[in-house]
């Protein structure tokens, strides 16, 4: 198992922490070289999506990823990464927009909106989740499978080989959650 | 200031890293800047290089200005109050903006206290020069730390030597035998708490940036290759020929900062860069503010 993490911006160093204390095999992936070699799933970390979307285009990593994506490639995108694999996103233009779901953006608010708390996620039971200016999901399309709820508001969803979280497990040193995300 | 809260602002933080957070002026600045991949804004009137030139008094932005900027882009939107000046914290706040900067780059407003930064929700960044002064600025609550830099010159020679000053410390209180940190607290004039920390982990126990004359693409880089964590540019972008050019230049090299080949090709054709002031031409240095 390799894991690749996007590491344009953003939190990068929590996620590669949190797999190293897995024993987990990862790298980082600033640009084009960083991906010659194969490797079995892919992280994209919170940080800015707008950033990000930019960086993709910039160091050419858009296209070969967005086909990787959709060829089948393992995601797991976390807040950013949520926003960078929605099919809409409200107010923005989509980035891979391989996943069937509206994001909405800064949905909590500024930072003041920023919150913790602790609900339930399909097949884990209660697990800790930090929310930082995030985005919550809006709408899924069918085939989607939604994964956890907080206060009425879809906060983690997966279709087929894709997960995305509204919330960072990389920031509660949640493993076992990482572990299964992983797999 | 609750703990959950002070644990999101420094997560905030975090999510900011190996990113560019930009000056503005203008709701159009705003959006260059969030184009050219931004990772945050800093909302203020004037950008440093024109409060150096005008003199005067520089206080808080006006808050329309600000609220004009929060509603043009979706990264978050950072602005300055005076060191110690704590009812323009407040109003920061009441607008909701997503990080204060009480920074050395306006006049200040208190000689000796800085604001109790833990009475806050909003988050607080402040500059620095050293780890006592970075320590300091985190007991009293800040959730990020910036070099200081010398603001408005565009030259980089004060952040370099805050920043190695800084990780300098770090290493050495790294190094030190448990019972030597009592006596280095005391020097340092730091809570112990925080120093143990930085002896545990070899690190500030919060996210540093690097600001104060950052104008190249080759300046953000060695910014990043001395130990920051990601970069404040204020009057290099606006005050430079092409600024949309030079921010998203400056955006890469902080993204592939090891990479030579890559910021020789971001630093050819940029256009002229800001002309900058020489520290030892300069009357009034700002770093000195607020220790």
């Amino acid at each position: 198992m390799r894991i690749g993490i996007l590491a344009l911006q953003g939190a990068f160093a929590e996620h590669a922490a949190v797999l190293d204390r897995l024993g987990t095999e990862h790298f980082l992936i600033r640009q084009l070289r960083d991906i010659k070699l194969p490797f079995d799933s892919l992280i994209l970390p919170g940080g800015e999506s707008t950033t990000m979307g930019k960086l993709l285009r910039d160091l050419e990593l858009f296209t070969p990823l967005a086909g990787m994506i959709r060829e089948g490639l393992p995601v797991f995108g976390t807040c950013a990464g949520l926003i960078l694999l929605a099919q809409e996103v409200e107010g923005g233009a989509p980035c891979f927009g391989t996943m069937g779901i509206t994001a909405r953006r800064n949905a909590y608010g500024r930072q003041l909106g920023s919150f913790y708390t602790e609900a339930t996620f399909r097949g884990l039971g209660r697990v800790p989740m930090t929310f930082i200016r995030a985005p919550y999901i809006q709408a899924v399309s069918p085939g989607v499978e939604i994964l956890a709820e907080v206060d009425g508001h879809i906060v983690a969803a997966r279709q087929g080989s894709q997960l995305v979280t509204a919330f960072h497990p990389e920031l509660t040193d949640d493993l076992p959650f990482t572990d299964t995300s992983c797999r | 200031m609750e703990k959950t809260r002070y644990k999101l602002n420094k997560e905030l933080a975090q999510m900011l890293k190996g990113g560019v957070i930009m000056d503005v002026t203008t709701p159009e600045q705003a959006k260059i800047a969030e184009a050219a991949g931004a990772c945050a804004v800093m909302a203020l009137e004037r950008i440093p290089a024109d409060i150096r030139a005008a003199g005067g008094v520089s206080r808080m932005s006006d808050p329309q200005m600000i609220r004009g900027i929060q509603e043009a882009v979706s990264i978050p939107v950072m602005a300055k109050c005076r060191i110690g000046h704590f009812v323009e914290a407040q109003i920061l706040e009441a607008i909701e903006i997503d990080y204060i900067d009480e920074s050395e780059v306006l006049s200040p407003a208190d000689d000796v206290y800085h604001i109790d930064k833990t009475k806050f929700k909003v988050p607080f960044v402040c500059g620095a020069r050293d780890l006592g002064e970075a320590l300091r600025r985190i007991a009293e609550g800040a959730s990020m730390i910036r070099t200081k830099g010398e603001p408005g010159t565009g030259d980089i020679i004060q952040a370099v030597r805050h920043m190695r000053a800084m990780n300098a410390e770090i290493r050495r209180v790294q190094n030190l035998r448990e019972d030597e940190l009592f006596e280095a607290a005391k020097q340092l004039q730091v809570p112990l708490n925080l120093l143990r920390s930085v002896h545990e982990n070899g690190r500030l126990p919060v996210v540093n940036f690097a600001a104060g004359g950052v104008a190249t693409p080759a300046d953000a880089a060695l910014m990043m290759q001395l130990g920051a964590e990601g970069v404040f540019v204020g009057s290099g972008i606006f005050k430079s020929g092409d600024p949309a050019k030079r921010a998203a230049a400056i955006v890469q090299a902080v993204t592939n900062y090891t990479d030579a080949k890559r910021i020789a090709e971001l630093s050819s054709g940029l256009g002229e860069a800001m002309v900058g002031i020489n520290e030892n031409e300069i009357a009034l240095l700002m770093a000195e503010r607020g220790k």
